[in-house]
């Protein structure tokens, strides 16, 4: 029963496995990559079921009693995320042939892709801190690969930035965890929770706390440990740049939201009101970095920042509200980037350029193409009933509770501006008169549209559907807010 | 003997960050390696360095070596090994395909 925490990590590893065996005929690795990654859907849907209705699954791996083993905790919230990062990788899967070259192909695209989801679920499910490490280098080693699939001149420049600044975080990772064993004594992360619990977090710990913030921060993209990710994001395919969006910076989110949910939550005063600062900036300097370009990539990739500026300020007001607010936003904005770098890709492979500058009626063309850019801008803003919208409500109701007036209005203003950086795209790319020249003769874009239309629809339903989805989060986010759960739920006392 | 292996992690760390911020590519990769070889030396400090006593085989044993710390170092070795071959197929071809290794030019404003 217990083995169900495995599968999330183990499925997509074997078939990266199997789709090397088949590396140079790409018709199998297609077929089997689209099979093998709705299995892995199938099979996580009924973990999550599981977790949902029988409470969390916890695995101690080779048998080890949980603090001397590797544990394995599906949780709800990690749960959750697996599910939602299976879905966006379902949709790049088919997404993936349109947009690859053959070479691309050939050259272990559809392996790493699976390496990365392995990856990526594991850092979900680990229930320790230096395994967390390890799968961290397990998703950042796909993403080396996937980052340089094709070689050319700028994509080389930009991913040696990118290996350089996670190569520094992750020798920073590591001291961190030295830091933390020669403090408590330990590296399993409900047992770290409950000795920090007793010692009452004395200024070492918070020391250390930061510093894991630091880490965790510049692979989350926050202000001022961004600059590295938006330049490096738009150099690969624009489907790795699609599965770079959705996951790799929610996974670093995600450690701040694991750790300071559940182990440094003693001097919240300091570490918590840091947070809120931290995402007022990051709100603002995203939004400036996505007005400034007419890089069609750069105006999604900038607004990837902002983002993450309303996680981490749901984390620092650390209520309920604010909780759920942040969860709700995590998942929305997973399938949303995914969306909405998918699109961008399809209009700069139609427009031949990604410079706004050179394009422009492109609505006579391609009419669906532009309608679907409109909804998936109004569902990131946030106008409702998009999931957008009910995520930042959350926040803001928690925020408010709080009386953290100033950041409720950052907030406002920033998701206006981030309403204007994608209309901008609409507007100059979209509107105009009809191009007669024949520069935009008709491409054929069928293949694009289906995996977009699909993901969109299910974010649309976490809007409409907030109903139905709510109570979940809620509970997730009361279950967060008991760190003493997930202690006895690992070292069952 | 904790102390002296902190000051020396600590020499690594410096020299390490002074080299990342080198112009020249390879003096970058050079930094990385000596920052990772710092971390581990501090890692196995963390879990106090003891001489001559035994790792943990058989019941009743009072005084042992730590060994988490060891296995931790391990894994973190083999990763950043992993990861500076890597570092330096990337370094070589990107000095290659840019005909620079300055870092300087290669910063890449032209597509804002």
């Amino acid at each position: 029963m217990s083995n169900l925490a495995v599968l999330p990590i183990i499925i997509p590893l074997i078939a990266g496995i199997i789709v090397a065996l088949f590396n140079s005929r790409v018709t199998i690795t297609r077929t089997l990559t689209k099979l093998l990654s709705i299995v892995s859907l199938g099979v996580v849907s009924y973990v999550t079921l599981v977790v949902f209705t029988k409470g969390s699954i916890v695995l101690e791996t080779g048998g080890w009693v949980a603090p001397y083993g590797i544990a394995l905790v599906a949780d709800p919230l990690a749960a959750i995320l697996v599910l939602t990062t299976n879905i966006v990788a379902v949709a790049c899967a088919f997404y993936a042939p349109y947009s690859l070259s053959l070479r691309q192909e050939q050259h272990y695209f559809y392996a790493f892709y699976f390496f990365l989801i392995s990856g990526v679920s594991g850092a979900f499910l680990t229930g320790d801190l230096f395994n967390l490490f390890v799968f961290f280098e397990v998703l950042l080693m796909a993403s080396y690969a996937l980052i340089v699939l094709g070689g050319e001149k700028i994509q080389l420049r930009e991913s040696i930035k990118y290996v350089l600044i996670n190569l520094f975080s992750s020798i920073l990772f590591v001291t961190a965890v030295a830091f933390i064993y020669g403090a408590v004594g330990t590296v399993n992360m409900a047992q770290i929770a409950e000795r920090v619990q007793d010692v009452e977090q004395g200024g070492i710990l918070t020391t250390v706390a930061i510093l894991l913030f630091f880490v965790f921060a510049t692979k989350a993209a926050l202000f001022p440990l961004y600059y590295w990710m938006p330049n490096s994001y738009i150099v690969p395919n624009p489907v790795v740049s699609a599965l770079f969006a959705a996951l790799l910076t929610k996974v670093g989110i995600y450690s701040i939201l694991r750790v300071f949910s559940l182990i440094f939550i003693h001097d919240t005063n300091l570490t918590h009101q840091f947070f809120i600062w931290v995402a007022g900036l990051s709100m603002i300097f995203g939004v400036i970095g996505a007005l400034s370009t007419n890089n069609i990539k750069l105006i999604i990739a900038y607004n990837i920042i902002p983002a993450i500026g309303f996680i981490i300020m749901g984390i620092g007001v650390f209520n309920q509200d604010a909780l759920s607010g942040s969860i709700y936003y995590l998942i929305h904005d997973m399938i949303i980037k995914t969306v909405l770098f998918l699109i961008v890709s399809v209009i700069a492979y139609v427009a031949g350029t990604s410079d706004l500058r050179k394009m422009g009626g492109l609505i006579h063309y391609y009419p669906l193409l532009g309608w679907l850019l409109f909804i998936s801008a109004f569902v990131l803003a946030g106008i409702p009933p998009f999931s957008g919208f009910i995520g930042k409500f959350l926040l803001l109701k928690g925020a408010l509770t709080n009386s953290e007036v100033a950041i409720v209005i950052i907030t406002l203003l920033s998701s206006l501006l981030i309403l204007y950086s994608v209309m901008k795209i609409f507007i100059r790319g979209f509107w105009g008169e009809k191009d007669e020249s024949g520069k935009y003769e008709k491409k054929s874009i069928k293949g694009f549209i289906g995996p977009i239309v699909l993901l969109l629809a299910f974010s649309v339903f976490l809007g409409v559907g907030a109903e139905f989805i709510y109570p979940s989060i809620e509970s997730i986010s009361a279950y967060l807010l008991d760190p003493q759960l997930y202690i006895d739920s690992v070292l069952k006392e | 003997m904790e102390i002296l292996i902190a000051i020396l992690a600590g020499v690594l760390m410096t020299t390490g960050v002074y080299n990342l911020l080198q112009k020249q590519i390879l003096r970058i990769v050079i930094g990385t390696v000596l920052l990772s070889h710092g971390a581990h030396l501090f890692i196995l400090t963390m879990g106090k360095l003891k001489r001559g006593q035994p790792p943990i085989l058989m019941d009743g044993i009072e005084n042992y070596a730590d060994p988490l710390p060891q296995a931790l170092i391990l894994t973190s070795i083999v990763i950043s090994f992993g990861i500076t071959s890597l570092l330096l197929v990337l370094a070589y071809r990107t000095a290659r395909e840019n005909n620079t290794d300055n870092m300087e030019k290669l910063r890449g404003t032209e597509n804002e």
